[in-house]
């Protein structure tokens, strides 16, 4: 159906329905209980994030997953598309649809130039490429350089650009939104479903990304099928007898990182359509690094897995950040002294701020047990339970376990 | 390949129901009842955003004890603090309006986007009804239009740039700490009546918000004094070596280094000039000066012996004799056994008067706070008589100019704490200025939101 196999269209329909369910899903525990507040992540503003970040890491995927180039500046993608975004707040309106479209657009330019000299060169050459060419915008947007050279604000340097009310807005008429919104319909507004102890907010913006995420998506299966997809699979598995073979594998590989370019635009846009503030921070090169780990934990070369990486980071970085001593303390308070003030000691590294410390050594662990990704992990649990192994070509990496 | 499980009559039928049971109970827009954002219910909750990691760590984490501080003696609990100075009565160690207060913490990492994921947990999450605190003015300016939208009240804790209240002012936000331009007025004449009306300064500005801003006001004053400017130099925030931009100083014909530099940056910079010798040498006659417009305690501590000489200014030093700086220094020496930082005292300061005005307005609800806080006159909080403006949500009052000493314990808990004297506290009608002031115009504080 619409194009893809059984199994994609599966896989699909069960992407589909964990973005439309997600409020409900990632909010298991009643809002008073400890564990809710400690672990509920079914909120908004992070829910957009699972689902942005995931739309980016797809787009990365088709790159990285598909012809093996590591781009090591992905970052700055998004970044720019979140400028673009904003620019079209501070001139136009709040409306979203200029803005999203602007961004996808600019970002598709940029990719297209920083492409093109990159992709000259292949392996490390190329990631260190990117890099540079990351780092060079985030320093010129970051010292606001552009804007120092026609003598007014582009990037707005460290502060970061956001929407005055003395902006031209040419397009905003009497009585609209001040916040984005989609021909009216405001992206922070939200209903909020109380049974129980249970809350579940249901919001449009997070509404909005996850239809562009399902899009974003649907669009990634269908090149990962494509004979397109064919072809930049040839690319990373032997691009020299490609080359041999008198096909040019250049038009391929550009069309391939600016397809990712621009899913990593609409992203930027996306964020800053949720919250309309960009800063160049968005573009430093720990951003782009974190998307290769996003890609490589969840799976890279899966479908799923990027959007799976990108959740599990996001959560880590949301919610195990900010457990801290005396939350721990409330939950081993059934326990005797000694034992509460033990375990606090020894869980105390890696909560709060030492949430980096459980990201590393899960990320180590995912790559020493499961190179594949933790779509590997799920793999591996079909597999358990499954009476005999499908004898599907296909499977492996390139096919994800539902 | 079309798939068998999956017919049109059973999509829309599955869909139908899930809809309609999702439509069943009523929907109730988020707190439509209370008219305003997170109206707080038996507790109230306010969240406490600071650089928990990173190059403000320390700062932050100052700031985080003092509002656990604050909480404490808001709930009765402790010795009370500055509530026995305050000039305004209305907190009895019962909590705000009675509800008990509690707090949640959340990282800045001192990144902007960071920062308002971080204050959008906070009140979409846990349900916050104020976030106080931070380090940075790029940050403060992000999460200041975050709340701003969001409906719900921002406290800024340390930010000094003229942005904060000047282009980037918002209704929902107020600023305690002091700004650039109060640190150039109150360096002004104690530079002059120094160092004398002859000089050349050379400015190494952080290039942000804040350095700007900083520059411009430290331009405008010690021109007005008669100094030339010989040159402006923007170095990127975390530079780390600043060798290559204090090299050109020495034949630069300057005889007076102005670091608009802050934090780590100011500790690197101030530590490379000392060792390039600028101290010790003379030009056109003149010793060398170095001058950094804006001091912490913290700040002081990594510097070491390298600010002794160095003329600044600071928001509030615990040294001061009055009897709320007194009471406040006391509770939290007790409590973490070393001084508190100025950081520390404003976001302590910004708690309570923030509860005060609640309870002056009978309501949580932000434009209740907003419409208590404006024009509000009070004492007792360290800084003699303050006042916080409500044409631009700034506080005004006395700057104290500091100069970098050795240190008078030589214990080396206290290095940043007494390596730093207050050489003359400069009286708030010197350091204010009109709300249109040109470094300050350009913005619009707006309408203040409550929120849904």
């Amino acid at each position: 159906m619409l194009g893809l196999n059984s199994r994609d269209f599966r896989l699909f329909l069960i992407v589909c329905a964990l973005c439309l369910f997600a409020p409900i899903i990632l909010n298991p525990f009643p809002v008073a209980s400890s564990l809710g507040e400690s672990f509920n992540a079914g909120y908004p503003a992070l829910m957009q994030r699972f689902v942005i970040f995931g739309l980016l890491v797809i787009g990365f995927n088709i790159l990285f997953g598909l012809t093996g180039y590591l781009s090591f500046g992905h970052a700055a993608f998004l970044g720019v598309g979140s400028f673009a975004a904003v620019w079209m707040f501070k001139l136009l309106s709040y409306n979203v649809v200029p803005a999203i479209i602007l961004s996808v657009i600019v970002a598709g330019l940029f990719s297209v130039v920083i492409g093109y000299v990159a992709l000259r060169r292949s392996g490390i050459y190329f990631s260190i490429l990117t890099l540079a060419f990351a780092q060079m915008m985030y320093s010129i947007a970051f010292s606001d350089l552009v804007g120092k050279l026609f003598g007014t604000i582009v990037t707005n340097g460290e502060t970061g650009l956001q929407v005055y009310n003395d902006d031209p807005q040419i397009l905003l008429g009497q009585g609209d939104p001040t916040v984005p919104h989609l021909f009216g319909l405001e992206m922070n507004s939200a209903y909020t479903w109380k049974i129980g102890g249970w809350e579940f907010v249901f919001q449009n913006g997070y509404y909005l990304s996850a239809l562009f995420m399902v899009l974003g998506f649907y669009l990634s299966i269908r090149i990962f099928r494509s004979p397109f997809g064919m072809m930049l699979r040839a690319i990373k598995s032997n691009q020299t007898r490609m080359s041999y073979t008198g096909l040019d594998t250049k038009p391929y590989m550009l069309a391939a990182f600016v397809i990712s370019g621009m899913y990593a635009g609409l992203a930027g846009g996306l964020l800053a359509a949720m919250d309309p503030l960009t800063g160049a921070e968005r573009m430093f090169w720990t951003a782009s690094g974190e998307i290769v780990v996003m890609a490589i934990l969840g799976g890279v070369g899966t479908l799923v897995g990027p959007v799976l990486g990108a959740g599990v980071i996001k959560y880590l970085e949301n919610i195990v950040s900010k457990i801290n001593d005396s939350i721990l303390h409330n939950w081993f308070a059934f326990m005797p002294d000694w034992m509460d003030n033990l375990l606090v000691t020894i869980i105390h590294p890696f909560i709060g701020k030492g949430w980096h410390l459980t990201l590393g050594l899960l990320f180590m662990a995912v790559v020493i047990f499961l190179p594949g990704g933790l779509m590997q992990l799920g793999e591996k649990f079909t597999a358990l339970f499954r009476r005999k192994k499908t004898d599907d070509a296909k499977t492996g990496a390139t096919n994800p376990a539902e | 390949m079309s798939n068998n499980n999956f017919s049109r009559r059973g999509v829309l039928k599955t869909g139908a129901v899930t809809a309609g049971g999702l439509m069943l109970p009523t929907y109730l827009r988020a707190d439509a009842h209370a008219g305003y954002t997170n109206a707080p219910g038996d507790t109230v909750k306010i969240g406490f955003n600071v650089p928990q990691t990173g190059a403000y760590a320390e700062e932050g984490l100052d700031e985080l004890r003092a509002q656990e501080l604050a909480v404490e003696h808001l709930n009765g609990i402790g010795d009370g603090g500055m509530l026995n100075t305050f000039s305004e009565k209305n907190l009895d160690g019962t909590g705000i309006l009675g509800k008990k207060v509690e707090f949640v913490t959340g990282d800045t990492q001192t990144k902007s986007d960071v920062a308002r994921a971080s204050a959008q947990s906070m009140i979409q999450k846990d349900g916050v009804i104020m976030v106080n605190g931070g380090s940075s003015s790029g940050v403060a300016i992000a999460v200041q239009g975050l709340c701003q939208e969001a409906g719900i009240i921002f406290m800024a804790g340390l930010t000094h740039s003229n942005d904060t209240t000047g282009k980037d002012k918002k209704a929902n936000g107020f600023r305690h700490f002091f700004n650039g331009y109060m640190s150039g007025a109150a360096l002004g004449p104690i530079l002059e009546q120094e160092y004398g009306t002859d000089r050349n300064a050379y400015h190494l500005t952080a290039d942000y918000t804040w350095g700007w801003t900083q520059q411009e006001s430290m331009q405008a004053s010690t021109e007005a004094i008669g100094w030339n400017t010989t040159e402006t130099v923007l170095t990127p925030v975390g530079a780390g070596d600043f060798s290559s931009y204090i090299a050109p100083v020495l034949n630069s014909g300057a005889d007076t280094l102005i670091l608009n530099h802050y934090g780590g940056d100011m500790v690197n910079s101030i530590t490379q000039a000392t060792q390039f010798g600028l101290k010790d040498k003379q030009v056109n006659g003149k010793d060398f000066k170095i001058i950094v417009p804006l001091f912490s305690e913290l700040m002081a501590a990594g510097a070491g012996s390298n600010i002794e000489g160095v003329f600044g200014s600071m928001n509030w030093n615990w040294q001061l004799q009055d009897e709320g700086t007194q009471a406040f220094v006391k509770s939290f020496g007790e409590k973490y056994g070393r001084p508190p930082s100025g950081s520390a005292h404003t976001c302590y300061v910004q708690t309570l008067l923030y509860a005060d005005a609640v309870t002056r307005a009978g309501t949580f609800n932000p434009c209740g706070v907003v419409e208590a806080l404006e024009d509000f006159e009070f004492d007792g909080m360290g800084n003699g008589p303050t006042f916080y403006r409500g044409a631009d949500h700034q506080c005004f009052k006395d700057v104290l100019v500091m100069k970098g000493v050795p240190s008078a314990s030589g214990s080396d808990n206290m290095v940043g704490y007494d390596t730093v004297e207050i050489v003359e506290v400069t009286p708030r009608a010197q350091v204010e200025y009109a709300p249109d002031h040109p470094m300050f115009a350009g913005g619009d504080l707006g309408e203040c939101n409550p929120g849904a």
